[in-house]
């Protein structure tokens, strides 16, 4: 019988990597005792996040069972998909928050944009792939329109929290696949100089969480509200913390938000520094093991998938961090493994599935 | 195609180096937010320790002023008293029993004060302030005060109340405000509105008051304010104001309003009056009604049950939600119809024995005139109020050219006014029997439906619609409460723009006979003869009487007879001055016996008071009436 248990066990473990999946495990469990504490000890939606959690190890799981060379064929099909589910957003979506991001298909109503945050990167990954013999400045470009479609379409919604991370997810491919520095500086002063482009096209909403981030007093209870009392609860956390549920900020209603996107304001407020220097050594250490993975990996799409998604990974956590912290604007950025919520959860899943296909495939050349 | 083993090394070398710098720059970039962790926890941490321990009063939000709701003429229907409050924080309170015993020492604390504190006890989360009494007295106050030293945790706050001066009067209009309930708040949430409410306690419940909830909602403000550690605000450091909610005009005259109100004497029932020419809702009486200034601070269960039971129903917005059959009040618009589809010219003259039979059928449908009216043309049918003309026009226009004509009227549609839970009546024809019966409409079916019985329901805000386009000769003005919006702030206004909703034209001289049988009816000889008597103005209007039972072959209908509940109730339609006209009525009297003795008195006291500015003569008292 333990016998059976222990084949059973192996036949589980057999696709994942087990440092990767004790990081996760670790973040993950930081995550489920600070959303306890943050949903006012509501069962029912903590069991809820549980029933999250087993959805994205499922898809973790099976997506980590194909190989990288079946998931580079599926670039083009996702990505195509992706794409014309965006303009359907565009025509004919449902507007929540004043912008329109969401989808009705039957019954159910999706996130296109979801998709799109791994479609896009893999896209570009399979395209560098297919041309690597022979990458010229032209390939490049065509990467640089591959990217800025979906870009645009997350833009149009508003969704500057999404677009910001399909970009970085896209330019990491970029990036890693070579494109030069002199470029890349060329593409900066260029992006600085559109900024006063993309201020005209901002909505007003997100204008003033780029004001309120120069100066958050400016509007105490507008924008800035969300900013000032994170803080409070940060720096009111002090060295050690409050304690688990007793942080004051987190159960009055004054901090918003804060079992999505300010989650790590209630855990730095309970835990104090130690647990967000812990909570941060986590996620380095996820990040570090993810690059590791990319620099064994074989093959340039999955070494470019590898490498972007590990990059990804970093780049939600910093500007989650960063704009609870007040160091960076206020965008829906949720908090991976840690704030509420379903479909970020699985979009992780998969994309951690994904390099741990790539990690066991790390031997094999069969792609190239 | 592989890549050759020198293409292979080149793009390895390249990928690794580009992986170090962006290691190098992972730790940097959480190196940063280490460092500024650092600033924030051990730096700045006294700094926003003291601002998380004061919170309560250092960062509190300033209720802004709910926008004031006004007449067409300004005078105020609701608005915002400040009210002293006592509020409890429990997680400061070791001994909750034991406070609250000290509380109820200086402050009176009723059985269902303490009931409600309760269940908001229930509904709060841990760290909230839960207020235990509101409207203390003054010496309550000043008991409270001194007894402050020993209650730790209890706090005597102002709060802004939404008040109501009005009363029960004009209550199904106004709705009222509540407190946010758990399920407010998820709405708010799903909506994505909930940052609009954060200072914010109440919110609008039902009529106008729901309806423009996010016109007079206005936003919190905002007072950061360094306080000591027992709690005292020092000074404030930042300070922003809220921002009042708009104020709303409405369209309705509250002394007409409450000319209509008084005119029902207690009984039970409904009557809308519209501006003819805009569409303005003049009056929306339903009686009985409520005080909605019970609902503002969460309502006293036992109020509640007693409102909420009473078989009376005040809480039920009658001139909306009450479908009743329509009797002869839809007689004009059938006249009209008559002229309309050609099936009878104002001419034709009928013979009324005091009954119709369908052919080859025995069974009678009785006019309720015995003894019959003899010749009866187009003109008397209406003036006379004639059933067996109106039987044997309906059977030989056919259900479905009177079902189009009446749609024309907009019967069988709710009208559109800006206030929640209109009912669309209804204007029944084979199709709608089919899908809701299973079965084949019937002769008999049409009969009744020529005299407003049997299928067909009308609201009296509909009656009230249909006759302000009829007074309006085709013109058709949604019917509206709000007139006018204003920003306090900035004092810009937003009028409310009648618009035609739609227009429907009628035959050369058609609507004017039917308008003319409709003068007649106010005249001698006519149903309403006697509440018109002496009028200085022409009124149009139709008399009612809408059955509540059946009454079986052969027998009579005596009121006498009959359970109060039971007896017909009285309708009135009428607008005046008939070829001006500046007003537009329907009277619902439930149970109230004949249109033209019960309903349409009301009509003409509030005719009076809009068209000449007469106020009603103080009603003789019943006990002394003669005419018993």
């Amino acid at each position: 019988m333990s016998e059976l248990l222990l084949r059973f066990g192996r036949f589980l473990m057999r696709p994942l990597d087990r440092q990767l999946l004790t990081l996760l495990g670790l973040l993950s469990l930081i995550g489920l005792i600070t959303l306890y504490s943050a949903i006012d000890e509501s069962l029912a939606r903590w069991s809820g996040q549980l029933l999250n959690f087993g959805a994205a190890l499922l898809c973790m799981w099976l997506v980590a069972q194909i190989s990288p060379a079946r998931i580079a064929s599926l670039a083009l099909p996702l990505y195509v998909i992706g794409v014309l589910l965006l303009v359907a957003v565009a025509v004919n979506g449902d507007v929540v928050n004043g912008a329109r991001r969401w989808l009705h298909i039957g019954v159910t109503r999706i996130q296109p944009s979801e998709l799109v945050k791994l479609a896009t990167p893999m896209m570009i990954a399979w395209y560098l792939h297919r041309h690597q013999h022979f990458l010229r400045p032209i390939h490049f470009i065509v990467a640089v329109v591959l990217l800025a479609v979906p870009l645009g379409l997350v833009l149009r919604q508003p969704d500057l929290g999404t677009a910001m991370l399909i970009g970085a997810a896209g330019f990491f491919v970029l990036f890693l696949a070579g494109l030069r520095y002199r470029v890349i500086s060329v593409l900066m002063v260029l992006g600085l100089a559109s900024l006063p482009v993309l201020w005209s096209f901002m909505h007003d909403y997100q204008r003033r969480r780029v004001l309120t981030l120069l100066d958050p007093s400016e509007d105490p209870l507008g924008a800035g509200y969300h900013t000032i009392q994170a803080m409070i609860a940060v720096g009111s956390g002090g060295i050690t913390g409050k304690g688990w549920t007793n942080g004051t900020q987190s159960h009055l209603d004054f901090l918003p938000e804060r079992h999505t996107d300010f989650i790590f304001a209630v855990f730095a407020e309970e835990f104090g520094m130690v647990g967000a220097a812990v909570m941060i050594g986590v996620i380095i250490a996820i990040v570090l093991r993810g690059l590791r993975i990319a620099s064994n990996a074989s093959g340039l799409f999955s070494r470019l998938m590898a490498g972007s998604l590990a990059l990804s990974f970093f780049t939600y956590a910093f500007v989650n961090i960063g704009m609870v912290i007040g160091v960076l604007p206020v965008v829906g950025v949720p908090l991976p493994l840690v704030s509420y919520g379903g479909t970020s959860l699985v979009t992780m899943g998969l994309g951690f599935g994904i390099l741990m296909s790539i990690h066991r495939h790390r031997g094999s050349l069969g792609d190239g | 195609m592989k890549l050759t083993t020198r293409q292979e090394i080149d793009q390895n070398t390249r990928y690794q180096s580009r992986l170090q710098v962006a290691s190098i720059l992972i730790i940097v970039a959480f190196g940063l937010l280490l460092a500024r962790l650092l600033v924030l926890q051990t730096m700045q941490y006294d700094y926003y320790h003291t601002l998380a321990e004061s919170n309560r009063i250092s960062l509190a939000p300033s209720q802004p002023n709910r926008g004031l709701i006004t007449d067409r003429n300004g005078v105020v229907l609701a608005e915002n008293r400040a009210v002293y409050t006592v509020e409890i924080y429990p997680k400061d309170i070791p001994d909750l029993k034991a406070t609250m015993a000290e509380l109820a020492s200086a402050i009176d604390l009723s059985k269902s004060d303490r009931r409600r504190f309760e269940k908001r006890l229930r509904e709060s989360r841990k760290f909230d302030s839960v207020p235990v009494k509101s409207f203390l007295s003054d010496a309550e106050v000043a008991r409270f005060a001194a007894a402050k030293y020993r209650l730790k945790g209890v706090e005597l706050t102002t709060r802004l109340f939404r008040s109501y001066p009005m009363g029960t009067t004009a209550a199904h209009i106004l709705g009222h405000v509540g407190r946010i309930s758990p399920r407010d708040k998820a709405a708010l949430e799903a909506r994505g509105e909930s940052d609009a409410y954060l200072g914010i306690e109440s919110i609008g419940k039902d009529g106008v008051e729901k309806t423009y909830e996010a016109e007079l909602r206005g936003m919190a403000g905002y007072a950061e304010v360094e306080t000591d550690a027992a709690g005292r605000g020092i000074r404030t450091i930042s300070q922003k104001g809220s921002i009042p909610g708009n104020r709303l005009r409405l369209a309705i005259d509250i002394r007409l309003q409450k000319i209509g109100e008084e005119a029902f004497a207690g009984r039970r029932g409904a009557a809308v009056a519209i501006e003819p020419a805009t569409g303005d809702i003049l009056a929306l009486v339903s009686q009985p009604s409520f005080d909605p200034n019970d609902f503002v601070d969460g309502i006293d269960p036992a109020i509640w049950r007693q409102l909420n039971e009473s078989r009376d129903r005040p809480l039920t917005n009658r001139p909306l939600r009450g479908a009743y059959p329509p009797g002869s009040t839809i007689k004009p618009f059938m006249a009209l119809a008559a002229l309309e589809t050609g099936t009878r010219s104002a001419d034709r003259s009928i013979h009324d024995p005091g009954f119709y039979t369908l052919p080859g059928q025995a069974h009678h449908y009785r006019c309720w005139k015995p003894e019959g009216h003899g010749s009866v043309d187009l003109h008397r049918s209406v003036v006379v109020s004639c059933d067996t003309y109106y039987y044997g026009l309906a059977v030989e226009m056919g259900i479905e050219r009177m079902h189009d004509f009446l749609a024309r009227f907009n019967f069988g549609k709710p009208s559109g006014i800006d206030i929640e839970g209109e009912r669309s009546g209804l204007n029944p024809n084979e199709a709608w029997k089919r899908a809701r019966f299973k079965d084949k409409w019937y002769a008999g079916d049409t009969v009744s439906a020529g005299i407003g019985q049997g299928y067909v329901l009308a609201t009296p805000m509909q009656l009230a619609y249909a006759t302000a386009v009829m007074a309006n000769r085709g013109t058709a003005f949604r019917p509206h409460l709000a007139k006018e919006i204003a920003n306090v702030q900035t004092g810009r206004l937003r009028r409310v723009e009648p618009e035609p909703a739609y227009v429907t034209q009628f035959g050369d001289g058609n609507l004017e006979r039917v308008r003319q049988a409709m003068v007649g009816v106010t005249q001698p000889g006519g149903t309403a003869a006697q509440a018109a008597a002496g009028a200085p103005y022409q009124i149009a209007g139709k008399t009612g009487t809408a059955q509540v039972i059946g009454i079986k072959q052969g027998q009579r209908y005596r009121e006498s007879e009959v359970d109060e509940r039971h007896r017909d109730h009285a309708w009135f339609v009428a607008f005046a001055p008939a070829d001006d006209p500046k007003i537009a009525l329907a009277i619902l009297v439930e149970n109230g016996g004949h249109g033209g003795s019960a309903a349409a008195p009301i009509a003409r006291k509030m005719m009076d008071w809009w068209i000449l500015g007469k106020e009603p003569e103080v009603a003789p008292t019943p006990a002394t009436g003669a005419a018993q």
